[in-house]
């Protein structure tokens, strides 16, 4: 769960980070208000969940607080890469010394953390790790130890932070971890984390991604989810306790697998590509695919007006594909969809959950036996229903 | 032979009074597994079928000698299972549980390496050796005794290919499911390096997704140090970028973990890529 900048860094606060002593409007007049209590120049930040905002417009310096207001006029409601601004961060300008990089994220691989930094912070991290990957220090962390002061040292030696600052870095830095580490984080960034005009360390932008399987034991983060920028289906999906993201083909997808289900989609682009055509979703039913479920699943795909053929793909080894042919007939008869469906079941008692499905009759669904076959007559579907 | 498990080994099913646990242990035991006991802590002294159940893991090994063990627990209580069986001194740890904090991971899988413990999964379908043993849900029909290995990140496509090899008339030395999760006990080139070194597997099938560099180092392995082939497929290539795509270490972020780069990777090491899972037979054959 992605957390915005201005809760990520009232996050790092509490781990006794220094930030700037901005504050979040949600009106123009919010943003003229805050601004004057400031009573300096201040920047204007747009808050949503996607990188790029400065080249966007979605940042903006205000010289006072009527320029404030100007600006967040002009950010609010304002559409960056498909989202819409509801809230800004006026933050007071901080005179800029030198920007430095600062993170920790989990390595996967090495499968511990690992605090990477620089002292050419402010860009974004992929393209300074493409341009110049020896300006970045990284540094692996033993997950039963926890960070140890020798790594600070060497940190911030081989970053080249002046000594003068060491300290106040090294705390910083030993507070960023125990952010990392006590919110379950996966990935708790500065950037950049500036030296002041006046010498002092400062967070001025943040970003804190919280690991989704540790949400039950953070309910404090849990808490602060935006779910604005969510779309519909996918918010209903998350009620119903079934994996979906919304994409934008047209054939639905119901499969029971994660990697099962990602690969009926890259069937559906492998045959429909060259059409324009894809999958309008990912959905994972899990393990049961009880006829609730089945149902549910089947509200959420034709939720989305796009979708012109639904694929249904289940591949029964616990999961008996006779109950799940049940499960669909009774969905379908609750929710009566008006485009073609394709039903692919394969595994245990696939030869009985197809029976079934052949002798209902319905004339919309029609039955495949092999992944690739379903995927053709689903293309081949969605394009007759263009 | 085969790897990792077989006929003769001894298995624990952590979690065995549970409904899961349970439904599972039977079908383990149907297929000839030698379940020699369950731990549910509290339950010590119960009978699961012909299994003494015990109340911890280290209590179950002295009387059991059992040397593999199933974690079957919720993921609130998995890493604590798992570090029980670490400790007891099980040398093959499985564990099948979904949703576990990456931050307790790290910590278990450093932990078992401590002990000298193999950790497969979590978040996993287990492993089978087929026609002599499987410990996991991986189901009985998906494959016949033969001599290609598969290792996989995932669990129904696993069975997806499975089959279409057992309908083309291909067996498999050992199905492997390393996990979907971010942060895994044993890797993909750890699993390549036991079939490359089991005289009964003479070819691989390699089953991977978007997300992370695993594919990647696979690849290089490939590369410098298999001699037999291996085909494969990758899952993901229509996922957009920045989206968890069901398991938790399905993401590519920041350009990294694409399929695209991952079937580069592997063609470049020699290997053959399917676009299609059910091409794989015809890869193998």
């Amino acid at each position: 769960m992605k957390l915005h900048e201005y809760q990520s860094k009232f996050l790092f606060r509490e781990f006794g980070i220094p930030i700037p002593d901005g504050q979040v409007a949600r009106t123009p007049d919010e943003a003229h208000e805050i601004a004057s209590q400031l009573g300096e120049a201040v920047v204007v930040k747009a808050q949503v969940h996607v990188g790029g905002r400065g080249k966007a417009g979605g940042v903006k310096l205000a010289r006072d607080a009527d320029e404030a207001r100007q600006f967040a006029a002009d950010i609010l409601g304002m559409d960056i890469k498909g989202l819409t601004v509801e809230q800004v961060l006026i933050d007071p300008a901080a005179a800029i010394q030198q920007e430095i990089y600062l993170a920790i994220t989990n390595d996967r691989a090495a499968g511990c953390p690992l605090i990477m930094s620089s002292m050419e912070g402010g860009m974004d991290i992929e393209e300074l790790n493409r341009e110049r990957p020896e300006a970045i220090i990284r540094e692996r962390i033993d997950p039963s130890l926890g960070l140890q002061n020798f790594q600070l040292t060497y940190i911030a030696s081989a970053m080249g932070m002046p000594r003068a600052r060491w300290r106040s870095f090294g705390s910083i830095l030993r507070s960023l971890y125990r952010c990392y580490s006590e919110s379950d984080a996966e990935l708790a960034e500065i950037n950049p984390l500036v030296i002041t005009g006046g010498g002092e360390l400062l967070a001025v932008d943040g970003k804190v991604i919280i690991d989704d399987n540790a949400l039950f034991r953070q309910p404090k983060l849990a808490a602060q989810r935006d779910a604005s920028g969510e779309p519909e289906s996918e918010r209903l999906a998350r009620e119903a306790g079934i994996t979906f993201i919304k994409l934008d083909g047209q054939i639905g997808c119901m499969v029971n697998g994660a990697g099962l289900a990602m690969t009926t989609m890259d069937m559906t682009k492998l045959y429909g590509d060259a059409d324009g055509i894809g999958p309008a979703n990912f959905l994972d039913i899990g393990g049961g695919a009880s006829p609730e479920q089945v149902a549910a699943a089947l509200r959420i795909i034709l939720s989305d007006a796009k979708v012109r053929c639904v694929l249904i793909n289940i591949f029964g080894g616990i999961t008996r594909c006779d109950e799940v042919a049940d499960g669909i007939l009774t969905a379908y008869n609750e929710v009566k969809p008006n485009v073609p469906m394709v039903i692919r079941l394969q595994g245990t008692n696939a030869s009985e959950g197809n029976a079934i499905i052949s002798q209902a009759r319905m004339p919309n669904i029609a039955s495949a036996e092999t992944l690739t076959q379903a995927a053709q007559m689903a293309v081949a579907a969605a394009k007759e229903q263009a | 032979m085969s790897i990792l498990i077989d006929r003769n080994s001894l298995v624990l099913v952590q979690g065995i009074t549970g409904r899961q646990g349970g439904f599972h242990a039977r079908l383990m035991m149907a297929y000839g597994t030698q379940v020699v006991g369950g731990v549910t802590p509290g339950k010590g002294g119960e009978w699961f079928e012909s299994a003494p159940v015990f109340d911890t893991v280290r209590a179950a090994v002295q009387t059991t000698n059992a040397d593999t063990s199933l974690v079957t627990v919720p993921a609130r209580f998995a890493p604590d299972a798992v570090m029980e069986a670490a400790d007891a001194g099980i040398k093959l740890i499985i564990c099948l549980t979904e949703h576990i904090p990456v931050a307790d991971m790290m910590k278990v899988v450093a932990f078992c390496k401590r002990r000298g413990s193999r950790l497969i999964g979590p978040n996993c379908p287990g492993v089978m050796t087929p026609g002599q043993a499987k410990v996991g849900i991986i189901p009985a029909m998906v494959a016949e005794p033969g001599n290609v290995g598969v290792v996989s990140k995932s669990g129904t496509l696993t069975y997806e290919v499975g089959f279409a090899m057992k309908n083309a008339g291909i067996g498999i030395s050992t199905i492997v499911g390393i996990g979907g999760d971010p942060v895994i006990g044993t890797t993909f080139v750890d699993v390549l390096e036991m079939f490359e070194n089991d005289p009964e597997t003479e070819k691989v099938a390699l089953l991977g997704e978007i997300g992370g560099s695993a594919e990647i180092v696979a690849a290089d392995y490939i590369k410098n140090c298999m001699t037999k082939p291996v085909a494969a497929f990758i899952a993901g290539r229509s996922a957009p970028p920045g989206k968890r795509m069901g398991h938790a270490g399905a993401i590519v972020d920041g350009g990294e973990g694409s399929a695209d780069e991952k079937i580069q990777a592997l063609e470049a090491a020699g290997a053959r890529v399917a676009n299609n899972p059910e091409a794989i037979p015809s890869l193998l054959a």
